[in-house]
């Protein structure tokens, strides 16, 4: 729970432009360029949309500070690939997790809370929560 | 008993019919997808079989596991996990046992597709691969016809039928469940894909000659 090993936050979309934007948005505005350590997944390895296990092993292997890792995905392959490499049991991190929030606030919620020093079940629930504020 | 070269024949036989109907599964995909089905497996399965030259399997459950992993890790779409998870499943399934009758392939798939329907959250009639593995594994876990054939052509038909009667029905899962009505009326391309695995397991096992339980 300490900051001087935060939950690093990976971001996986189809899409790696939405991935990386999306981190450069959340680091914009949990201040202070971002405490927590935030990686990007998206696209594949030639820069095609989809989902590639590789990116997201190596973007969550790059966060890993031992306080675990929070892995938000957008669509689809995204969503699955995630489930299959945490399935397969040695592919992320022993405590990495899919964490079940939109993409964009979710980021936001979580990479704040990271930043803040929170565990990974302080920042899988503010992710989540994120779900719970309507737009209209 | 199948031994561990009739599932690398199977994989082999798979890579094939993909390379042979990428085009095929990319114009189903077109009409209610994002287009990519068939060059999406070509990737993948072209890798499943440049491992398997370079990394020969020990067992049959060795080689699915591998071809499972390579899936996963080069296909890029959500075909990449469904059926990675399905071969993986189905190789961890199998153990380490250096040869498995057809029966405990029957049941060692069995679970590989319910490994698939728990990852997707689909069922069957949700227009999805399901539509044909899970006719296909029913078939093969039947009792062998009388006439002293095996379950594998019957598999085969299950499947390809399974496929066609995903025609009508309203996708409910993935990109194409966003067309609503609009999803009917086209053949589901994960269907048709799983219909080609399951025809080329019984290519192998055609080629196997007689195949006992």
């Amino acid at each position: 729970m300490s900051i001087e090993a935060p939950v690093g936050i990976v971001l996986v979309s189809h899409s790696g432009p939405v991935a990386t934007a999306v981190a450069a948005l959340a680091q914009g505005l949990a201040g202070g360029g971002g405490t927590a350590p935030v990686a990007a997944a998206g696209g594949t390895p030639d820069g095609g949309l989809g989902t590639s296990s590789e990116l997201i092993a190596a973007a969550a292997a790059s966060v890993d500070r031992g306080a675990g890792v929070a892995i938000l995905v957008d669509l689809g392959s995204a969503v699955l690939t995630v489930k299959a490499m945490l399935a397969e049991g040695d592919e992320l991190p022993p405590e990495a997790r899919l964490v079940d929030a939109p993409f964009v606030e979710g980021a936001v919620a979580a990479l704040v809370t990271a930043s803040a020093g929170g565990d990974l079940d302080a920042v899988e629930a503010a992710a989540s929560e994120a779900y719970q504020y309507r737009k209209q | 008993m199948l031994d561990t070269a009739f599932f690398v024949r199977w994989l082999t036989a798979t890579a094939a019919a993909v390379e042979r109907d990428a085009d095929l599964l990319t114009e189903l995909d077109s009409a209610i997808g994002d287009a990519d089905h068939g060059s999406n497996l070509q990737r993948g399965f072209r890798a499943v079989t440049a491992s398997l030259g370079e990394e020969p399997p020990a067992t049959p459950g060795a080689a699915l596991t591998l071809a499972g992993r390579r899936l996963i890790s080069t296909v890029g779409g959500a075909s990449g996990p469904l059926y990675g998870t399905l071969l993986r499943r189905t190789g961890k399934a199998l153990g380490d046992a250096a040869e498995v009758s057809p029966a405990q392939l029957a049941e060692a798939l069995r679970t590989g597709v319910a490994a698939v329907a728990q990852l997707g959250g689909a069922k069957a009639g949700d227009k999805t691969m399901l539509d044909a593995l899970e006719p296909a594994v029913e078939a093969l876990g039947s009792a062998p016809p009388p006439d002293g054939s095996s379950s594998f052509p019957a598999a085969a038909r299950a499947a390809a039928e399974g496929a066609l009667a995903t025609v009508p029905l309203q996708a409910h899962k993935g990109r194409a469940s966003y067309l609503g009505e609009r999803s009917i009326g086209h053949q589901d391309p994960g269907a048709t894909s799983s219909a080609l695995l399951i025809a080329a397991l019984a290519e192998a096992a055609e080629a196997d000659g007689e195949v006992s339980e």
